[in-house]
């Protein structure tokens, strides 16, 4: 048992390696100047260096850029789980003809993700007149997350048993009522593990803000991260302090959120 | 994966007043009718005026040469996909997307069961581990592409410590190689996307019942037996899903080579989507870049179908199964 145990800690050791030595490669990098990093790659700081990480924190781009992502992101958030949660709702408290041909439609969208339909979307959103506007970002992202937001509340708010619905029907609410005022809060769990997703994927999203925007004060944090990459390709240190920075926002989401963000996962896909 | 929703009970609860009247009958159907309206119509409107309708015109496009202005008067039926896919450079990015998905599943996949079956274990600092292993996952694709840009600058860190351990021989132009660049970039897609599945197969673990294990140990299996026989087969379905999203995921693959490569050096590293967004947008065939786009949307959507119907039906009845039935 021990000796497998040995195993199992050396496994995990070499795991934790491998994902954290990039991760604090980019960190300490920032705390170093390019002179440095050239001249020893794998060093630490010596001395350390605080400018970097001081000349982006000072400058608007970063704060810009990370405006715009939390813009967008609330954005879409925001629609995909009002939107997905109200016909959830439809599609799992009331009978009605063609109630599962909706849903299939819905599903459906799992099939193609973004990346497919990025250039016919970038060309629908010419002609509406929605580049270099938020908006045309937000909005898509939106009804791209639509279907899994719907194939993850339809269920969750089917078990929530009828005895509730009945009662609150006999004490004289309307039906949206008791969507609103209780179906609602008692979907908080799985309200909450769908706006992760949705948010996550808008905040991480590249290739359709790449299309929709031209003009770099509109960018997303992804976008910036890679042009501050190619536009001061000469001073690593920097863009290492740029990337450390723009890591802080997703990394402590994550720390903060895990719990929904893993569950809803497994959730989603387990059989 | 669905199924609840649709086998059990019927979903309207009985109203607790029976309508007394036609009247008062038709009222509240008109009502139920409006509520329905109401509570859908947005999500439909968003569903199909942005999901939907991109894709159906994306394939008028297809069959006009276009270069996105003025409008469409140079029809020229399928000859957009023929040029595409009797093409050297779109069928070497088929290639790659291939290879991509291959390697996916010969590599990633018992990588990601090992590791599974691993953290799985008593260990201490389980949680931690668990965090660790998925935190490449939470960082976008752009920010993965440039932290490794960076890594594997020739003579950076990369090079630095394989030299510094006495693999100086193995040092290589890791990006500008047209014949490692694709492993190379299959190697940070790996380190981004295998904590995924390892936080999938850990939660199919859960599923597996200690006492199955101990009944095999009790029958004299081994602890390998035992996961071979035993652990393996229950992972089945979390299997098949970690595999379709995989594959998936691996023929979409954009912003990591974007970035990384733009799909060079000389188109060693294009995709499809890469292909599609040079063509497309960069140099204004919107034409020919809609017809890329509804091929690689058929190549998509015929391995859903294709995977549903054969490998996922029994583990997802209901969802996407319910699209191809």
């Amino acid at each position: 048992m021990s000796r497998r145990n040995t195993v199992g800690y050396l496994a995990a050791f070499a795991v934790v390696g491998v994902t954290v030595v990039p991760l604090l490669f980019v960190l300490l990098g920032g705390f170093r100047t390019t002179a440095q990093i050239n001249s020893s790659p794998a060093g630490l700081p010596s001395p350390w260096v605080w400018d970097n990480y001081r000349e982006v924190l000072t400058s608007p781009v970063f704060w810009r850029l990370l405006g715009n992502s939390a813009l967008i992101a609330v954005i879409a958030t925001t629609l995909a789980v009002a939107l997905g949660s109200m016909a959830a709702f439809a599609l799992s408290r009331y009978a009605f003809r063609g109630r599962e041909a909706f849903y299939t439609l819905f599903t459906l969208g799992l099939l193609f993700p973004l990346g497919v339909a990025a250039l016919p979307l970038y060309l629908w959103l010419r002609q509406l007149g929605m580049l270099e506007n938020p908006l045309g970002v937000a909005i898509p992202e939106a009804a791209f997350s639509l279907p899994i937001t719907i194939v993850i509340l339809r269920p969750f708010m089917h078990a929530i048993p009828g005895e509730l619905e009945d009662a609150a029907l006999l004490d004289g609410a309307a039906k949206l009522g008791f969507f609103w005022r209780i179906l609602l809060p008692l979907s908080r769990p799985a309200l909450m593990t769908v706006s992760v997703l949705a948010f996550v994927s808008s905040w991480n999203f590249f290739l359709l803000p790449l299309l929709v925007f031209n003009d770099s004060t509109n960018f997303t944090l992804p976008l910036g991260v890679a042009m501050f990459q190619s536009e001061h390709s000469e001073d690593t240190a920097k863009v290492l302090a740029f990337t450390a920075l723009s890591m802080i926002p997703a990394l402590t989401f994550f720390v903060l959120a895990e719990r929904r963000m893993v569950g809803g996962l497994t959730g989603s896909v387990k059989g | 994966m669905m199924s609840t929703a649709t086998r059990s009970r019927p979903l309207t609860a009985p109203s607790p007043h029976a309508p007394a009247a036609g009247g008062a009958r038709r009222r509240s159907r008109t009502r139920t009718r409006l509520e329905l309206t109401f509570l859908l119509a947005p999500a439909l409107v968003l569903f199909v005026g942005f999901v939907l309708v991109p894709i159906a015109v994306a394939a008028y496009y297809s069959l006009y040469s276009w270069n996105g202005f003025g409008p469409l008067t140079d029809f020229v039926g399928l000859d957009n996909y023929v040029d595409a896919l009797s093409g050297d450079v779109f069928q070497s990015a088929i290639g790659h997307n291939l290879i991509i998905v291959a390697l996916t599943i010969i590599v990633q996949l018992p990588l990601s069961i090992g590791l599974a079956l691993l953290l799985n274990r008593k260990l201490r600092g389980r949680t931690f581990l668990r965090m660790v292993v998925f935190a490449p996952y939470v960082l976008s694709e752009a920010v993965t592409a440039v932290i490794w840009l960076l890594i594997l600058q020739p003579g950076g860190f990369v090079d630095e410590v394989l030299r510094g351990v006495g693999l100086g021989w193995f040092v290589r132009q890791w990006l500008a190689d047209p014949k490692i660049v694709l492993y190379t970039l299959f190697v940070v897609i790996t380190w981004k996307y295998i904590g995924f599945g390892v936080i999938l197969l850990l939660a199919g673990l859960q599923g597996v019942p200690a006492e199955l294990r101990e009944a095999a140990a009790l029958d004299g299996a081994g602890p390998w037996q035992a996961t071979r026989h035993v652990v393996l087969p229950l992972l089945g379905p979390t299997i098949r899903v970690w595999i379709f999203l995989a594959v998936i995921g691996s023929l979409q693959l954009f912003d990591l080579v974007w970035i990384m490569t733009l799909g060079g050096p000389a188109n060693a590293s294009t995709t499809m989507v890469t292909y599609l967004t040079d063509h497309g947008f960069k140099r204004y065939e919107f034409g020919f870049g809609s017809a890329v786009a509804v091929i690689l949307f058929i190549i998509c959507f015929t391995f859903a179908l294709l995977y549903q119907r054969f490998a996922l039906r029994r583990d997802t009845d209901g969802a996407l199964t319910r699209a191809v039935n």
